[in-house]
């Protein structure tokens, strides 16, 4: 019996997609005080996800930043449906190279939790923008004026409801 | 370096300050910033840097057209950098979607997006350079530049707001004039690249203008979230490439440039060695490029994400860059969002500026290396 040659068969990417049914990995960051959970990178692009009460959120920015984890971002999401806003703390650590994110709810009709600029000076811009886009108040920020949009703005964009 | 310590306190017991207005229209911030600046006489109190002059919305317009409308935008945030861009946005799709993406269109992803980088440091060189009073280096840094933007408009079609990388694969497989080219380019710039150390890097009034100018610490770098050139060049060997590896970086052998001193000589370093080691990497992805197709088999035109959140980051020119989708199964996804590096990198400024000379802090504003749409989107 004779087949033709098969072609050369290339190598498989980095990336490929595990299977759906595979466990969550364990929680990689067991030493800090937070209910961290482990979340497969290759499917989520983070290791590990916690969601926290929206007063604990200066806390837990503290016990990121003891455990030697760098701002990355902060952003919003407005679920209109559930009337909630919720709040997106990202960090990385610049060292071992893992992901962690921090997320908090708040009532829709009264969008106001803490500010964590006095842990990480960075936090500071990112809480402005949020502020512009979803008007998210973070109570004791130094500076909460509009930072992308102009400086008259009253309209907060990404909101679901916004209309221009 | 001079730097006048107890500045505030100085400004605070009665010394009279003033306030100047650098930009938004400045050759100085390459693009529409503006900086408030009090000043002690030559000395910086506080700089305020004031962004949003060219503000476009872009994570809202994420929410109102789909995921292959959406990809045009990615390459029109850091213009100097859109391959990069464009890998996070379809890098984030490919993995909700789980899209398996044929090697071959990794690996000209990853020629196409080092030779980005490169032509992206060659312009904030030669930019860069033109701050400090040099004005010869733009010339050759445009030109080698050029050479690029060529190569690239060959495969592309485009010169600089390149939309190449689609969701599941490539707009188009490269030709051999480009594969020739490429190569001619990395055995050009080579000693092109030992000419600028020669010429520019070694020179003693660059150095006097760098070295201890603008000294920016690791921890400065952390609590501001500052990425790419200006964390490695405070000795942090921080590369997204290497800390959450991404397409097939793995397979190829290059070096994390760092430098520990922190100042503007540093994060100068750390760009020029880069391009060297783009150029390794480019080399590697030439002699093992695989052949196959440069497409997934059925991506389908509209697509509609499984629903949760979905991130994904890459070592763009000037940093760490990520895009985040939530999707809620629809055809358009429910929020997009883009953290950019320059944004972090920027604000630092405040902080690192402080007591500097007025010339001192434009060279540390040049050594972030900032694009202004990155910032403000």
């Amino acid at each position: 019996m004779s087949s033709p040659a098969p072609e050369p068969k290339p190598a498989a990417p980095a990336v490929s997609p595990p299977g759906a049914s595979a466990p969550p990995p364990p929680n990689p960051l067991p030493q800090i005080a937070l209910p961290f959970q482990g979340v497969d990178h290759a499917l989520k692009g983070y290791h590990a996800d916690a969601t926290v009460a929206p007063d604990q959120v200066v806390f837990a920015a503290e016990q990121m930043d003891r455990a030697g984890f760098a701002i990355d971002t902060i952003t919003g999401v407005d679920w209109i449906a559930q009337q909630q806003m919720e709040i997106v703390y990202d960090f990385f650590h610049p060292v071992t190279g893992l992901r962690a994110v921090v997320r908090t709810r708040v009532p829709r009709d009264n969008p106001e939790l803490p500010t964590i600029s006095g842990v990480f000076p960075g936090a500071n811009w990112h809480e402005r923008e949020t502020h512009d886009f979803f008007g998210i108040r973070f109570a004791g920020h130094p500076n909460l004026t509009p930072f992308l949009l102009p400086e008259d703005a009253d309209y907060h964009p990404l909101r679901k409801d916004f209309t221009s | 370096m001079i730097v006048k310590e107890n500045i505030a306190t100085d400004a605070e017991t009665g010394r009279e300050t003033f306030v100047i207005n650098i930009g938004p229209q400045h050759p100085a911030t390459h693009g529409v910033l503006r900086v408030k600046m009090t000043m002690d006489g030559e000395y910086i109190v506080r700089a305020e840097p004031v962004v949003g002059y060219i503000h476009r919305m872009q994570e809202k317009m994420g929410e109102n057209r789909t995921y292959a409308q959406y990809l045009p935008n990615t390459s029109r945030i850091d213009y100097l950098s859109a391959m990069t861009y464009t890998h996070a946005f379809v890098g984030a799709v490919e993995r909700a979607a789980r899209i398996q993406v044929p090697p071959r269109a990794e690996y000209i992803r990853v020629i196409t997006s080092e030779l980005n980088r490169i032509s992206s440091h060659l312009v904030w060189w030669g930019a860069f350079l033109l701050d400090l009073g040099g004005f010869t280096p733009l010339l050759y840094a445009f030109d080698d530049r050029e050479k690029i933007l060529d190569l690239l408009e060959g495969i592309t079609g485009s010169r600089l707001t390149y939309s190449y990388y689609r969701i599941g694969g490539l707009y188009n497989d490269v030709d051999d004039a480009f594969l020739k080219g490429t190569r001619e380019f990395v055995h050009h710039m080579r000693p092109r690249l030992k000419m600028y150390r020669d010429l520019v890097t070694d020179n003693i009034i660059l150095r006097k203008r760098l070295e201890n100018i603008g000294p920016i610490s690791a921890e400065l770098c952390r609590k501001y979230g500052a990425t790419g050139p200006v964390l490695r060049g405070s000795g942090v060997p921080y590369d997204v490439r290497r800390a959450e590896p991404y397409s097939v970086y793995p397979e190829f052998d290059f070096l994390i440039p760092t430098f520990p001193e922190g100042d503007s000589m540093a994060r100068y370093r750390v760009r020029m060695e880069e391009m060297a080691q783009s150029l390794r990497i480019i080399e590697q992805a030439l002699d093992k490029l695989p052949a196959g197709p440069v497409m997934a088999d059925k991506v389908p035109r509209v697509l509609k994400l499984p629903a949760g959140d979905y991130c994904y980051a890459v070592e763009a020119a000037r940093g760490r860059f990520m895009v985040c989708i939530v999707s809620d199964n629809k055809e358009i996804p429910y929020r997009v969002k883009l953290r950019t590096p320059c944004l972090s990198n920027l604000s630092l400024f405040e902080e690192a500026s402080r007591g500097l000379l007025l010339p001192d802090a434009l060279a540390v504003m040049g050594s972030l290396d900032l694009v202004i749409p990155d910032i403000d989107r």
